[in-house]
This record gives C-alpha cells, structure tokens and sequence, in this order.
C-alpha cells in the first residue's frame, strides 16, 4: 500500500442553476490574457449539449484519455511513445481554436469616433485573432440553456450514445426535452493523460495534493497534452506558444483556502477536501477491462482514512496528520465513499477523474405531484426514477459509462432524503423503510441531508494548509513591510549604522527591491533626496 | 577575405550558438517553445510541417555525411566515386525537394493565413528570410554540378570542415570552390548563428527522453519553502 493524498471536489448539479458565475471569476482570475481569450478553465455547458470544445466527448475523433491493448494494458488513445516522437511535427487530432471559438471584441472606439451621420455608430465585433471584423459564430456556451437544441442537439456525442438504447426517451421538442448544467473544470486526475503525453515531462502530478500542473519553463509546446485530455481541459496559448490548464487554484488551496470556482459559487454546489488513495493499485483500477466496471474500481482505490492500517501508512508515506484528519473530515469522501451518492465524469476514459458529480433529481415532485400522486412518498418517488425528466441513460453515458444502476442508486438516495426529511419537518414519525430501502440508517440520511443542504463554509470546503510556513510568508507579505513604530523620531528609530543604512544591524527587507546602481547611489549620495 | 570566412566565421558562428544557447536556457526558459500556430490553421500544417522537417533532417543526415565521412571511409565500403555521386546527388535531391516544397507550402501559409501572419514577429521573418535562403542555395549549387560527377566537395569543403575541429582551419581548400558552394555554406553559417536567437532553438529540446522515462510524471514542492507544521495533539511521545 503506498498511501497518497489528493484533494478532490464534488458538485451537486441538483443545485446548479447556470449562473456561470464560477466560470466568470475563473476567467478574471486566471485566463483574462492574450493569448488565452478563448480559454475557460471552468466552464458551465448545458447537457444536453455539445459542450466546450464542440463534441469533445467524441474520442473517435480527438483521441484523448486511455484505452486497453490487445494484451490489457493501458495505452494511450492517440498512440504510444514511439507514435508520438514521430508525429511530433505536428499533431492531427489537435482542435483549432475554431472548435473552441474565435474569440472576439468590439471596435468600441467607432462609438465616439464615428463622423457625424444619420445612422447611431455601432460597435462591430472584431476577431481577436486577425484584427478583422468578423460575424460571430459560435461561443464558449452558444448552446446555453439549450439555444438551438432542434439543430444541435443531436450533435452531443452522449445523446448519440444514448439513442442506441433509449431513443423514445431523448427527445428536443417543446415541453418534452430537458436539461441539467454541467460545470466542469479539469478532472486532476489519478492517471493523467495529459501527463502521460507530454513529450518535455513539463506537466506532472504533484505529490502533496495531487494537483495537475503545466511547468511553464520546460513546455516546449509540441500540444500532445491538448489531445491526451479527453476533457479538453487543456489548453494551448497561442501568444506564448505554452500549455495552460486549471490550477486548481493552488496559491489558495496551499493556504487552506478553497478554489474560486468554489468560494464564488452561488449555489453553493462545490466541496472540496481531501482523499486518500492506494496509488499502487491506479494502474490496475485503470485497466478493469469493461468500461461499466470503472467506476467500482475507481471506489476501490480509495482508503477508508478512519481504518487504523491506512493511517499507520499514512504517517509513513509522509503525510502529515492534519492532512490525515482533514481526510476524516472530508465530505469529498463522505459523498463518494460513504453514501455513494457523487460519480466520476466519464470514468471510460479510464483516467481517474477526481471531480465528482451528485446527478441531479429532476424536478420529479412537482411532475408528481401533478398526476395526482404525493410527490414526496418514497415509494412513489422510487416508482417515478425510470421516467424522471432527465432519462437515466443519458445520466449514464456520462457518469458510469452507460450503466444505470449506481445512477439510480444515487438518485434514489436523495429521494429517499427528501421523503424522509418531509417527514421530519412536518414532525412525522419517518418511515424507516424509505431509509432502509436505499441501504442506509435514518441517522445517516440526516447527516448526509446536513452535508447536502446546509453545510456551512468549514463543512464544504475541509482543505488542509501545505505548510504552516507558507501561509505565514503570505500573511507578511500583505502587511506593510515596515515596522509601525519606523517612524521618524519614533521609539523604534535607533539611527542607521556608521557606513550608512547597509551597515551594522542589517534590516532584512521581505520583498528585496534593490539593485547594483539604487545600492550605489544611496551610499554614494551627498543629499537623501538625490536617491 | 578568405580567412574571414572559413577561418573566423565558423568559430564566430560556433561561439553564438553555444553562447545563445547557455543564455536563453538561463534566462528565457519560457520562451523556448516552438511557438506553433496550429490551433490557427491545422489542415494545411498538419501535411507542410511534417514533409518540411523530415526534408530537412535527411538533408542534416546527408550533410553530416558528406562532411565528415571521409571519402577513404565510404571507397572502403566498395563505394566508388560515381556510383558516390548517384547517391548523394538522387538521395540528396529528395531529401531538398522535401525541405523545399514543405516550407514553400508553410511560408504560404503564414502568409496568407491572417492570424499566423499576424502572430508572425520580425524575428520570425528574417529566420524565414535566412533559412529559406540557405535550403535555396543549396538545392541551387547541387543542382547547378550535376555533369559527370558533380562538384566533388569531398576534397575541398569537407577537408575544410574538418579541420575546423583541429583549431587549425585550412583556409586554403575553399578558395577554388565555386562560388554558389560558398554562399551557400556562408548562409548556412550565418542560420547556425541564428539557431538560438530564434524560434529554431526548438531543435534542441527533441523530446527523446520521452521514450524512457515513466508516463505519470510526480513532483514535489520545493522542501525549503515548506515551513513548519504544528506538533501534533495528544501526549508527548516518550524516549529517543
């Protein structure tokens, strides 16, 4: 067993109302650069839908993620090593930034500088990438809220996939479709294949918490890792010519502090925290030969942080012990592991995603309550999951590679919450069948009812520090690097040493702004002022 | 003259390849990339790119070989001097014909392609300028010898670029080459001295280490900038 840390996040699309507010303060965090205009490391994609980039669930056509050989090992999609150093010369399943989208703005300058005229000036938009005026296309979420679903619907890969086996139940027409969003950012998976394709080794998995990242000084841009990710969620700056991806904000989770997606998330969907997984058994959790198996095996991976064996492991595979407590604590792994109600995006892609998702409940009460039955009776919700709005088959194409079983399993979980919870807030005696038929005690529902519906800030987001020291080295950098009392004639002035201020008692500056001639020139200087 | 340009320039050529390199390496890390315009137009790129650079690198094997193999070395492997010539001038055509045709399609497109134009800096084109001038040239001066057995640079210029390696540089072989021979090696040089101030530097990082080392790349945070972590609650441990 060689135990290793990873933080990990979950999003409840039961919650996500499309707001795409994580989307927007990512981008002003981390991708509002040239080069990067058209890059969103979170984005909200409405499923039914083509997602972003267009059909990048098409793995026919992009070859992203893993896939087994003759002899059931992993192997890469878009070819092995040897592959790879001969096509390096350029890579033909790489998108265009057109698969993404032009990225634009608008001659907002016409605006005031247009010649007096009859018509009012307008501001056209212009392509960011020739300088030209442009007609706009398409967009990172043109099909938001299922904008031309009866012309693009039938382009999402998993409707396709869905159609195979339950064609009635997909359909785009007016009061008959449905819709869920779909936030995502990169997967940080357990098994890269980004990593995995990168030619220099400039992206790696860091130890400590898992997290995926570009080493900006050793890509070379040869872009196989945009085609390794089958999430696409990589991405290439045109500008410097380097691989960029989510960073899962790291600056901030180093401190404790949990990603923007998350803190500016209005719904409050996101958890983030940490689990603990058995990295010798990856490889052979990655490589279960039928795709519907994976998301058993990815479970199988994790370790149980409350078992006395783990955490002697722990503690001797080097993880510190608020890292071990933070774990206990984690509801990453509660929903995961413990109620089972959060699945991996796409685990066919046998890369080991870490993002996971709680699908979402349609809005089965109030269809039930229509017909004529009591929307929240456990048995008449369990009875309404095969029909719900949103089919389980299309929430299996994306979650558990087309097996409905743990999709209907999670969901009848929140059903079983919801009846219940009712029957807690009305001061009813629960039914303890409703709890038994989903596997679980009255008293879990209530923790798990806790952790879905009113968890606050601490219980989301469990994130342990990386280093005490860190977090005190950022602290000091955001207070005034001066001493309040260095004033002058203040009671902390002592006077400078006898050569000048670089003499005696050396006062160490926190940010060391000095170079040879400002050196110079302060000790050279007649007059302070000419410094 | 002719000291200048076979006794100065290969060394000046020589020391700003090295020198270029050691400094972009230690002070612009981040700009070493290969700075592809890919995700602005593939269809065309995804055919110029690979005939262009696989052209060029028969054409680096056939110069590393009619360079510094010396002839004594290929007539002991039963390889006359016509028979020599054949090889070099079909086998080295080919290999131009490539380089040629991949970059005409690839200078083609950065400039007709809008966005790869405009992400093409001054930089950029006079490395095109240079290397499209040296790969021309080239071609030229073979094509201009074919008769009987050719330019036969095997007891002129490849004599000269040996000796280089001796410190002792025989100026003196180069003075009857002829003149589009020596163009030609004078661009050549000048695009070696170029090699690092451009986007060419990306020749030397070939990703060959990839072949051998394991897919998932760990890392660790640097230690010294880890700061201490707080003693853990509960009782002190005893003894040691």
């Amino acid at each position: 067993m060689r135990v290793m840390a990873q933080i990990a996040m979950v999003m409840n699309l039961d919650k996500c109302i499309g707001c795409h507010t994580c989307s927007v303060t990512c981008k002003q965090a981390w991708t509002n650069r040239r080069g990067m205009e058209y890059v969103w490391f979170n984005n909200v994609e409405t499923r039914p839908g083509q997602g972003y980039p267009r059909r990048y669930e098409d793995q026919e056509r992009w070859r992203g993620g893993w896939e087994l050989n003759r002899r059931g090992a992993l192997k890469l999609k878009a070819g092995g090593r040897l592959r790879k150093l001969a096509g390096i010369f350029s890579n033909p399943r790489l998108p265009e930034i057109k698969d993404y989208y032009e990225p634009w703005t608008y001659d907002y300058k016409n605006l005031t500088d247009a010649p007096l005229g009859t018509d009012y000036p307008v501001a056209r938009p212009v392509s960011q990438l020739d300088g030209k005026p442009m007609k706009i296309e398409w967009s990172a979420n043109w099909d938001d809220n299922l904008g031309g679903m009866p012309a693009y619907g039938d382009l999402d890969p998993m409707v396709e996939r869905t159609r195979r086996q339950a064609a009635e139940k997909v359909r785009f027409a007016y009061e008959q479709t449905f819709m869920f969003y779909l936030p995502r950012i990169c997967e940080h998976c357990l098994n890269p294949s980004c990593v995995a394709s990168c030619p220099s080794g400039a992206l790696y998995k860091r130890t400590e918490d898992g997290v995926v990242l570009v080493d900006q000084d050793r890509c070379r841009g040869w872009r196989m890792c945009v085609t390794g990710c089958p999430y696409k969620k990589v991405y290439f700056n045109h500008r410097t010519g380097k691989a960029e991806k989510c960073t899962f904000c790291f600056p901030r989770i180093e401190v404790g502090m949990p990603t923007i997606c998350s803190e500016t998330c209005v719904g409050r969907l996101r958890y983030l925290g940490v689990v603990l997984y058995d990295a010798d058994r990856v490889a052979a959790a990655a490589s279960v030969p039928d795709e519907r198996r994976l998301y058993e095996a990815q479970l199988g991976v994790f370790l149980d942080p409350h078992d006395p064996a783990v955490g002697r492991a722990a503690a001797e595979a080097g993880i510190a012990h608020d890292w071990l407590e933070a774990a206990r604590r984690s509801p990453v792994h509660a929903l995961v592991s413990r109620y089972r109600v959060a699945l991996p995006l796409h685990p066919e892609y046998r890369t080991m995603p870490m993002v996971w998702y709680i699908p979402p409940l349609s809005p089965v009460v109030d269809a039930l309550t229509e017909t004529g039955h009591d929307g929240e009776d456990a048995h008449n919700l369990f009875g309404a999951i095969d029909t719900l709005r949103i089919p389980l088959e299309y929430l299996a194409e994306l979650f558990t590679a087309g097996d409905t079983g743990p999709v209907r399993a999670s969901l009848e979980k929140l059903a079983a919450m919801r009846s219940h919870m009712r029957a807690v807030n009305l001061g009813e005696e629960p039914d303890p069948a409703a709890a038994a038929a989903v596997g679980m005690r009255p008293e879990e529902i209530e923790e798990m009812y806790r952790l879905l519906a009113i968890a606050k800030y601490e219980e989301r987001y469990v994130i342990p520090t990386a280093a005490v020291g860190d977090a005190r080295r950022l602290e000091e950098s955001a207070l005034p690097d001066v001493c309040s009392l260095d004033h002058d004639g203040g009671p902390g002035m002592g006077g400078d040493g006898p050569f000048g201020r670089d003499s005696g008692r050396r006062r160490l500056p926190l940010v060391p702004v000095e170079n040879f001639h400002i050196l110079r020139r302060r000790q050279t200087a007649d007059d302070e002022r000419e410094v | 003259m002719t000291v200048f340009l076979w006794g100065v320039l290969p060394y000046a050529a020589f020391v700003l390849l090295v020198a270029g390199l050691v400094w972009r390496h230690r002070y612009d890390r981040f700009g070493w990339t290969t700075r592809s315009s890919q995700v602005y137009e593939s269809k065309l790129l995804n055919i110029a790119s690979p005939v262009f650079h696989y052209g060029i690198l028969f054409v680096l094997v056939g110069h590393l070989i009619g360079l510094f193999v010396p002839e004594s070395w290929t007539n002991a492997l039963g390889l006359g001097e016509h028979a020599y010539h054949l090889l070099s001038l079909y086998s080295g055509t080919a290999a131009g014909a490539l380089a040629v045709a991949g970059i005409a399609m690839l200078i083609y497109r950065r400039r007709t392609n809008a966005p790869v134009f405009r992400a093409t800096t001054a930089n950029d084109k006079l490395m095109y300028a240079v290397l499209l001038a040296s790969i021309v040239l080239g071609m030229v001066a073979k094509l201009a010898h074919t008769s009987g057995n050719g330019y036969d640079y095997r007891h002129t210029i490849a004599p000269w670029s040996r000796s280089l390696f001796t410190l002792r540089p025989d100026t003196a072989l180069m003075a009857g080459v002829p003149v589009l021979y020596q163009v030609h090696a004078v661009v050549g040089m000048v695009l070696i001295a170029l090699v690092p101030y451009t986007r060419l530097v990306h020749m030397f990082s070939a990703p060959v280490q990839y072949l051998v080392r394991p897919y998932v790349v760990y890392r660790s945070r640097d230690p010294r900038r880890l700061g201490p972590r707080p003693d853990r609650p509960g009782w002190e441990r005893a003894g040691l």
